[in-house]
């Protein structure tokens, strides 16, 4: 299945860092859809519907004119049927174009929802009454604040919080990930979502929406487009259209007066025919980014989906396109999440392959993903092989908040790793000595934002493993791309000031907020906004909601908490804090894509002028045939020329509205002069062989 | 084009480059009630208004009350203007008796709608003159009236373009200034000093002054001549400076009592020039960055260039169908060679070339040659100037904030292009600011489109009211063919645009002109004023978005070039069908022989 994502910008675009997973993901050009589409720009032909969209109603408008001349004309045998009957037929072609351009983003939406809906059958619920007693009601007469129990295979009958028990569940149908989740009562990771299915344990449940409102009725509802609403800078680009569309209304209303007084002076030739006249205004208006436009919206938003990221509202998908300040989590988000050993550090004249060793025994029982990357450096630098413990004695000492430390004890040895002053306490109850380089190399590794832990053997300190926060890979490419957007990115974290400033350094964040609490994070945010920069985040736990609500992006995780789900504005299904930096990436597409659409319309209007001035007025101003640069072959061949390039230019350009202009991550100077380039000085230039070619052909066919 | 046609155009752009910043600087100082070198001199004058008129200096307006204040303003003013001519009959300082039984048999009537066409051009700022000067007002009407209103109506646009700069610069405000604060400052400290100096010089370099009646001499040949006489040095000032274009004479500029020499045509042309491109740099100063104004000052520069040197190489080279009979083209020492039709010897080609665009591309209006008698590529360029709007460079303050009206197009078009709701200095550019620029660009253009296309065919009977003689609308032309419709076109564009000149070639003191054209110079003032003065109260309530490297940069050339771009398409697609009609055809016609 071909892949629809955000064109891939080399191997440091993060959507190579994302799962490959696309749920939702569709052919441009899906049979079924394109059959939807089709029936859906029939039906949009209705007057009334196309009223909100005023550039295509004034063609269509045009072209029921110039079809009714046509019939007045059938009717009384006039001349040059032919040509009004093309012009009438292309009209109508561009209003289909313009509506298809919609239905298509629209039927990819409805299909969506149709495999969303597929999965919301009505299940019955067993509801907990006050008195502890349990009845089985439809999941339709569930309301808000009602206790249900859910058992393993169950469907969860509705959105709710895990009051008790913990279990498995099965959220695939949402977000499309087959891996079981867990869910559980208290903390972050309690809410449940209607229609996913519980496959082990019983979950007690508190509903937190009525029959409607659910997540999946929402999601449903937002993928269909029912509740598309035009986003603040949608209605203010229709109001530039619907204004030039009057402007070039009057221009050409005029020409008719013009022209009348131009035929009377010059005594020859004839006021242009109304087919001709709408023709000229068809091409003028801004038919290319009219038709497009409300498909630019829909499928920004199917993008948005197809990164498993559910927006709110179209509005929240354009105005992280304006984010001017990124509050990223540290962990998971530019850290790998688990500190990780990356350097074996000697002392006391201990080789580092003996310490290699010593502290690769000492974590073979460690689970944790800080003792298994110890083994691993171990393997990878020294060659050091997990060794088969069983066979020695071995007795395995775990980690204890009380000691502070871990190891073994293997053939006599006893091993131990652990903090420095554990291990340094360790080795004086043993009768050694520390030597003063294990508390450097330990001093130097926090200072640098790492975490020592120091190893001894007995009485002998051995050295110190130094264990860092990984800043994951590309993260550093991936945050100078959005500083050169202009975007500052600032680190959330726990940490102490000092290693958050090492990490921060280290991955190359603009700021950090270390010992952050939720309170800090929602000042950060209001201080951002007070100096005018928008400010996204992401978040899950309850404690984060007024952060969340507070930010003009609010990335939640799905696994998070309701509380969180509902102050955010986008829930991100596949819970990965990363795809914010995407979703910025979407937003910004898409406004480009508007613009770009709408330069490369305006842009045509000059090319079209050549071709159709000058055939309106060669009979009554032969020299005019000096604009004809194009070398039409005759006035009726260059009108209609003119009219099918721009009926052809907006299907030619449904999958680049649909798909989105390419973005790149370059500054806003660099990605202007481009896009200048392709769209203002390509669509000036683009129309002129287009027209050309267009004659030709409609030359060498005979059609006019 | 000669070596000192191209000189006398170069020294010229460098003077005015040399004067914007030092003209913005002090602008910018005065606008913002900073002291300046000339306040010992005139605060008092300042503070006298006031007082006089009970104005609280320190209380600011919302842009409703800025605009009501305006109005208001103009209405009275318009009154004021339309007595004023009525009643010149029975007011003094009226030698030759204007209005009055005793007038001389050459006289024109004064009208009601006469009256009314010219208080609109005056309170607009247009100066469109339906009126032959010598032969219809009394000198007080001429200094009372008219020149009051070049002051004032000069003023109220410089601090309308101020009220939209504070727009800009303010944040999460709502005033954006006084009107009758800003409206005084313009009046006492610059047009005041500057007509004052530039009145001064006229008058030394010949430019008459005086309250006299005509004066009748015998010529060379034994014919009596009357000559007209005036209070003119002082009119002639202001005309110029505020970038009015009303002339004391019908003859406006090329009569040799209003610009005498080669040196006050230089002036002239300068005293046109300097407020509108000081204010580019009052931009950039008040918003805080000077690359801003400078910018906008560029993009002002290559269009006004371009214009020039399209209009002076069309009228150096001349019309072939003269060099085809023989008669010698090119320019030599003893002759100007070209087409010298309609144009004074003493400023010669490349002067009255450079006028003519100065003038369409301000709103000044003022002509030191006829603009009919120009080649038709020669004719278009002042016609293009006009039809965008007259953003280039412009009229006091109404160039400049109709340029930023095309430069908040130009970054909501192109600046989407950058992934970011489009911002101008720091402001964020959404539906109000669209819709309003929208409206002013659809009020100009349709009242330039509608009034020319009835003119074209509107039928009235010979002598009815309302185009008297002249039958139909089309009647009162003097050329035929496309000629004859740049002539309609030409009458109406000045009228929207508030230029005031005219092609000449068309009769318009009819009642059908005179109403027409006063109603395209009403739409083109306020429905430009009111919807920009509601852009700046709503960028001053705005927060500033604080620049970074996602920021559309509007200081570089890159900004520059949209700019331009946007106002040759945007601003002239409308009207590329009616010029393909009228200049652009005739240039065709006449290479193949046929003139109008």
């Amino acid at each position: 299945m071909p892949k629809v994502a955000v064109p891939a910008n080399g191997p440091t675009d993060l959507s190579d860092l994302l799962p490959k997973r696309l749920a939702h993901a569709r052919p441009l050009f899906d049979p079924d859809i394109i059959g939807r589409a089709i029936r859906g720009s029939l039906l949009k032909l209705n007057p009334v519907a196309l009223l909100k969209n005023p550039v295509i109603f004034v063609v269509e408008v045009g072209a029921v004119v110039t079809s009714l001349f046509l019939v007045r004309d059938l009717a009384t045998g006039a001349a040059g049927i032919g040509f009004t009957l093309q012009i009438s037929l292309w009209l109508w072609f561009t209003v289909l174009f313009a509506n298809f351009a919609e239905a298509m983003a629209e039927a990819r939406g409805k299909a969506q929802a149709d495999a969303l809906r597929k999965t919301k059958t009505d299940s019955v619920a067993q509801r907990v009454l006050s008195g502890g007693k349990v009845e089985q009601v439809s999941a339709s007469q569930l309301r808000a604040g009602d206790i249900i129990l859910c058992d393993a295979g169950e469907l969860i009958s509705g959105d709710g919080e895990v009051v008790e028990g913990i279990a498995s569940v099965d959220e695939s149908v949402i977000t499309g990930e087959s891996a079981p989740v867990i869910r559980e009562s208290g903390g972050d990771r309690s809410a449940v979502t209607g229609g996913t299915r519980v496959l082990s344990d019983r979950l007690k449940i508190k509903i937190t929406s009525n029959p409607g409102e659910t997540f999946l009725d929402r999601m449903i509802a937002l993928v269909e487009g029912a509740e598309r609403q035009k986003t603040p800078n949608e209605i203010a680009l229709n109001i530039l259209i619907a204004g030039l569309t009057l402007i070039f209304l009057l221009a050409v209303v005029t020409l008719q007066p013009f022209a009348q007084f131009s035929v009377t002076a010059a005594g020859s030739g004839a006021v242009p025919s109304v087919a001709v006249l709408v023709s000229l205004l068809v091409c003028l208006i801004p038919t290319t980014i009219g038709g497009l436009l409300s498909a630019i919206g829909i499928a920004g938003m199917d993008r948005v989906m197809q990164h498993n990221v559910l927006a709110m509202s179209g509005k929240a998908v354009e105005a992280s396109g304006d984010v001017n300040t990124l509050l990223l989590d540290k962990t998971g988000t530019i850290t790998i999440g688990n500190r990780q050993a990356v350097e074996f550090i000697p002392v006391n004249g201990v080789t580092p392959a003996e310490l290699a060793d010593a502290a690769q025994l000492s974590s073979l029982a460690d689970e944790t993903p800080e003792g298994r990357s110890v083994v691993v450096l171990a393997k990878e630098k020294y060659g050091l092989r997990g060794r088969e413990v069983a066979s020695h004695e071995a007795h395995f000492i775990p980690f204890s908040a009380y000691t502070r430390m871990s190891g073994v004890d293997i053939d006599g040895r006893h091993l131990r790793k652990g903090a420095s002053d554990s291990i340094s306490q360790f080795v004086r109850e043993q009768g050694g000595t520390v030597p003063p380089d294990l508390i450097e190399a330990a001093e130097r590794i926090s200072r640098q934002g790492g975490t020592p832990l120091a190893v001894a053997d007995g009485r002998k300190a051995m050295g110190v493993i130094n264990l860092k926060d990984v800043v994951k890979g590309g993260m550093h490419e991936r945050l100078a791309q959005l500083r050169a957007m202009g975007i500052r990115t600032v680190m959330i974290t726990g940490d102490n000031p000092l290693t958050a400033a090492a990490i921060a350094a280290e991955a190359g964040v603009d700021d950090f907020l270390a010992q952050a609490s939720p309170a800090d994070k929602l000042n950060y945010i209001k201080k951002e906004q007070a100096e005018g920069r928008l400010v996204a985040m992401t978040g899950d736990g309850t404690n984060d909601a007024p952060a969340l609500a507070q930010a003009d992006v609010g990335l939640a995780m799905n696994t998070g908490t309701m509380a969180a789900k509902e102050a955010g504005n986008m829930v991100d299904l596949d819970s990965n804090p990363t795809k914010l930096i995407e979703v910025v990436a979407i937003g910004k597409q898409l406004l480009i894509t508007r613009g770009a659409l709408t330069t490369f319309s305006i842009a045509n209007d000059i090319a079209k002028y050549f071709a159709i001035i000058p055939a309106m007025f060669m009979a009554t101003y032969p020299a005019l045939a000096n604009l004809n640069i194009m070398g039409l072959h005759n006035a009726q061949s260059a009108v209609l020329s003119a009219v099918i390039f721009n009926a052809l230019i907006i299907i030619a350009l449904v999958p680049l509205a649909l798909r989105g202009v390419k973005y790149r991550p370059v500054s806003a100077g660099a990605l202007l002069r481009r896009n200048l380039l392709i769209y203002g000085i390509g669509g000036i230039i683009v129309p002129f062989p287009g027209i050309w070619v267009i004659d030709q052909i409609v030359h060498v066919l005979g059609l006019a | 084009m000669t070596p000192n046609g191209i000189l006398q155009i170069g020294i010229y752009f460098l003077l005015i480059l040399a004067v914007t910043k030092p003209v913005g600087t002090y602008m910018a100082r005065v606008f913002s009630g900073e002291r300046t070198f000339l306040h010992p001199l005139l605060r008092p004058l300042e503070r006298l208004c006031y007082v006089l008129s009970g104005i609280k200096e320190d209380v600011e307006q919302r842009w409703t009350q800025y605009a009501g204040s305006l109005i208001a303003f103009s209405f009275f003013s318009f009154l004021l203007a339309y007595l004023f001519q009525r009643l010149q009959g029975i007011l003094p300082l009226n030698p030759m008796a204007f209005g009055t039984a005793a007038a001389p048999a050459s006289a024109t009537a004064m009208t009601p709608d006469l009256a009314f066409n010219t208080a609109v051009s005056f309170v607009t700022n247009t100066n469109w003159q339906s009126y032959v000067g010598e032969t219809t007002m009394s000198y007080l009407v001429q200094m009372a009236a008219l020149t009051v209103q070049n002051f004032v109506s000069a003023a109220a646009g410089i601090a309308i373009a101020i009220a939209l700069i504070r727009g800009l610069a303010r944040q999460q405000a709502n005033a954006i200034g006084n009107f009758w604060v800003d409206l005084t400052r313009a009046v006492v400290y610059l047009l005041l000093p500057l007509s004052l100096v530039g009145a001064l010089f006229l008058c030394s370099q010949g430019v008459i002054q005086n309250m006299g009646s005509y004066t009748k001499v015998t010529t060379l040949e034994g014919k009596t001549q009357v000559i007209a006489q005036g209070p003119v040095a002082s009119q002639e000032a202001i005309k110029m400076v505020g970038t009015n274009g009303g002339g004391f004479f019908n003859a406006n500029s090329s009569h040799p009592f209003e610009n005498p020499t080669p040196l006050t045509n230089l002036v002239q042309m300068l005293m046109i020039f300097v407020i509108p491109a000081g204010l580019t740099y009052t931009l950039g100063k008040m918003v805080g960055d000077t690359r801003q104004g400078w910018a906008i000052f560029a993009a002002m520069s290559i269009m006004f260039l371009i214009g020039v040197f399209v209009v002076y190489g069309a009228e150096q080279s001349g019309n072939p169908n003269l060099a085809k009979l023989g008669i010698e083209s090119n320019a030599s020492a003893t002759q100007s060679g070209g087409n010298m039709e309609g144009k004074e010897v003493r400023f010669g080609i490349a002067a009255t070339s450079l006028f003519a665009t100065i003038t369409t591309a301000a709103s000044c209006g003022a002509v030191n040659g006829m603009h009919d008698s120009f080649t038709p590529l020669g004719g278009l360029v002042p016609l293009f100037n006009m039809e965008v709007g007259e953003v280039i460079f412009g009229g006091t303050g109404a160039g400049l904030y109709g340029m930023l009206l095309f430069a908040i197009l130009a970054v909501f078009i192109a600046g989407l292009m950058v992934g970011r709701t489009p911002e101008y200095l720091g402001k964020k550019i959404e539906g109000k600011e669209v819709k309003m620029a929208m409206i002013a660009l659809i009020a100009t253009s349709a009242v330039i489109l509608l009034f020319t296309g009835s003119s074209a065919v509107i039928h009235f009977a010979k002598g009815s009211y309302w185009n008297g003689a002249y039958g139909p609308a089309t009647g009162n032309l003097n050329n035929s063919g496309p000629h004859g419709f740049a002539e309609i076109l030409y009458a109406y564009s000045s009228g929207a645009a508030n230029n005031g000149s005219a092609f000449a070639g068309l009769s318009a003191n009819t009642p059908w002109y005179n109403l027409t054209i006063g109603l395209a110079m009403l739409i083109g003032r306020f429905l430009i004023i009111i919807p920009m003065l509601a852009v700046a109260g709503s960028l001053a309530a705005k927060k500033r978005v604080p620049v970074t490297s996602g920021t559309f940069p509007t200081h570089g050339p890159l900004f520059v070039g949209l700019l331009v771009g946007t106002v040759v398409i945007v601003g002239a697609l409308t009207f590329f069908p009616a010029l393909s009609l009228s200049p652009i055809v005739e240039h065709f016609l006449m290479a193949q022989g046929r003139l109008f």
